[in-house]
């Protein structure tokens, strides 16, 4: 096809497309100039073209702030309970969903279990203070009442990881299982149908038949997860977190927060966000990679 | 599905542990439900569990009452319905080119959406941005910089493509149908699901974001709904674990009316959620199983 033919039939495509680029050129890709300030002591009079260059020692000094390597560790303890703990609880879930006989139970249940995925971080940090807090929570007045006494189990650093990894699998187990559950409607029938004439019983076949029937969504989830141990949220530690648990609810994207935003450190702030995401980078890259591998299936 | 099989000790085992797990997401909001609705009394004595006691409606007519709350809720909704038009519009701009495969440079655009999600400039630089052009404190800085989603546009391309036969663009093009013409009167109707699915998407998250009002606003006209609530509840209890610090707050605000508070925000979820949700399994699952 010609040029001028090729022009004439998708021009409209390309006016179309250039509100799009324009966007995530000014809000995507601008901010990445402003990334220089991690070279540079920041003086917000100068402004950043102004500001003068001074290599690495930004980074010097945030490899000897003791803040950013709390902050680091955090980072990886907290996305490591998720993934010890979270990960496995929505195949647990999907399996127990799939093997449910009544269909209108099953549906319900589903729908319910899907709805605190849609419920902000907000309304669960207030809930949870209802439900956890040491003094009128309502599972430590219970625990007084049986004379077990009170948990503080947001104000203790080894009892809030528990709370935090435990409300993060109750927001996202039944999210989670929808990707399950659609990748076992792909498992042949017909092996459950033979696996029952020889008389297999059901764990059996959830073992010889579901899961490996999922086996690639699991490898290929658990690679991405994996990718992903740098980046955490900003809402879920930052609500769930408080002064008396900082010391391991101080997380990377919290922290930039509060050094940049609050304590005006830019440059500080930004070196911290720019160290984040060249390494998250390399994380999503070599899991990308290892999951092409294993699996032949590449997810960028 | 349709296997028969006669109900095993196993299927009463599931079918509690299923029960439980169900319990378990509903109990929380029961008890929010529960403290909102009653006495100062019963609360603070710990009787309250998962019903009402000494029921009254006190918390919710101080809410409505309040002038500040109900403003942020109508200034959350505004928001929330400009921000899902302009981004379901934005993402079917990106998508609906992107799911063409003649189109030249396609591979390139895509590219260069998908980059942002593996790599961004952070907090600091996007704060300066914004600054520079002038949008803190004001509506547009809760409205444009989440605008399109790639991985919902990923999402919109696969269904534009797995459920849109490529007979059909031919035929429409046979009889004369341009571009825009095809996308308003053939594609978007047929893809209702994800439409759906995204929408509900777009204004969940819309609704429930408040850290970009955390970062850029200061103003208290354009809290939204969340930050306001994050200020009631969460705030007054910082004060609480370090009452040290504090020189006394004005008052203390009550269980019933944080948990009044909450219900608020709450209700409209789960009014429009079981209306949309018979949509987002199947539009989600299209979308991302074959991403």
């Amino acid at each position: 096809m010609s040029f001028i033919r090729y022009t004439l039939r998708y021009w409209q495509l390309y006016i179309m497309l250039l509100p799009v680029i324009a966007y995530f050129f000014v809000f995507k890709y601008m901010p990445l100039y402003g990334v220089t300030i991690a070279f540079k002591e920041f003086n917000m009079f100068k402004g950043i073209a102004e500001s003068a260059w001074v290599g690495f020692d930004v980074f010097r000094e945030i490899f000897s702030m003791q803040g950013f390597y709390i902050a680091l560790r955090n980072t990886f303890l907290l996305n490591g309970l998720d993934f010890i703990f979270g990960f496995p609880a929505p195949i647990i879930l999907a399996v127990c969903l799939n093997e449910l006989k009544f269909p209108a139970f099953r549906k319900i249940s589903q729908t319910l279990l899907y709805l605190p995925h849609f419920i902000s971080w907000v309304i669960i940090g207030g809930i949870m203070y209802q439900v956890f807090a040491t003094n009128y929570g309502i599972i430590n007045l219970l625990l007084n009442k049986i004379g077990i006494g009170s948990i503080p189990f947001l104000a203790e650093a080894g009892y809030w990881l528990t709370t935090y990894t435990s409300v993060g699998i109750w927001q996202g187990v039944g999210w989670g299982s929808i990707i399950y559950l659609a990748a076992m409607t792909g498992i042949n029938k017909e092996l459950y149908d033979a696996a029952d004439v020889d008389g297999a019983s059901r764990v059996r076949r959830i073992w010889h038949i579901t899961i490996p029937g999922i086996r690639s969504t699991i490898i290929v989830l658990m690679i991405l997860k994996l990718g992903d141990m740098l980046d955490i949220g900003f809402d879920r530690p930052y609500i769930i977190g408080n002064v008396m648990v900082r010391d391991v609810s101080d997380v990377l994207s919290t922290f930039i927060y509060r050094v940049g935003l609050q304590s005006g450190q830019f440059s500080i702030a930004t070196a911290v966000g720019l160290f984040q995401a060249v390494v998250g980078l390399v994380f999503i890259l070599a899991a990308n990679y290892i999951a092409k591998k294993t699996t032949d299936e590449s997810i960028i | 599905m349709g296997r028969k099989q006669k109900t095993t000790f196993f299927d009463v085992i599931n079918v509690v542990f299923i029960a439980c797990c169900v319990l378990a997401c509903l109990a929380p909001f029961l008890h929010i439900a529960s403290i909102s609705l009653s006495s100062g009394g019963a609360i603070t004595a710990g009787r309250v569990t998962l019903f009402p006691i000494e029921m009254n409606f006190d918390a919710y007519i101080s809410v409505i009452k309040d002038k500040a709350m109900i403003r942020a809720l109508g200034f959350t909704v505004l928001l929330t319905v400009s921000f899902t038009l302009f981004a379901m519009f934005m993402t079917t701009l990106a998508a609906y080119p992107l799911s063409n495969d003649k189109l030249k440079g396609r591979k390139l655009t895509m590219f260069f959406i998908l980059f942002t999600m593996f790599f961004s400039g952070g907090l600091i630089p996007e704060y300066m941005l914004i600054k520079s052009l002038g949008l803190l404190d004001t509506m547009s800085v809760l409205i444009l910089p989440g605008l399109i989603s790639p991985f919902f546009m990923i999402i919109m391309i696969t269904f534009f493509r797995s459920t849109i036969p490529d007979s059909l663009h031919e035929a429409a093009e046979i009889d004369g149908c341009t571009h825009f013409g095809k996308l308003f009167r053939i594609v978007l109707p047929l893809s209702l699901p994800v439409l759906a699915t995204l929408a509900l998407f777009y204004a969940v998250g819309r609704w429930n974001g408040f850290r970009d009002a955390l970062f850029y606003v200061t103003d208290q006209n354009l809290y939204p709904m969340q930050l306001k609530l994050y200020q009631m509840v969460m705030n007054n209890l910082i004060t609480e674990v370090t009452a040290s610090e504090g020189s006394g707050m004005d008052k203390v605000v009550s269980e019933s009316l944080k948990a009044a508070s909450i219900m608020f925000a709450t209700v409209p979820i789960l009014i429009v959620y079981p209306w949309l949700q018979r949509y987002f399994v199947s539009g989600l699952t299209l979308g991302s199983v074959k991403g």
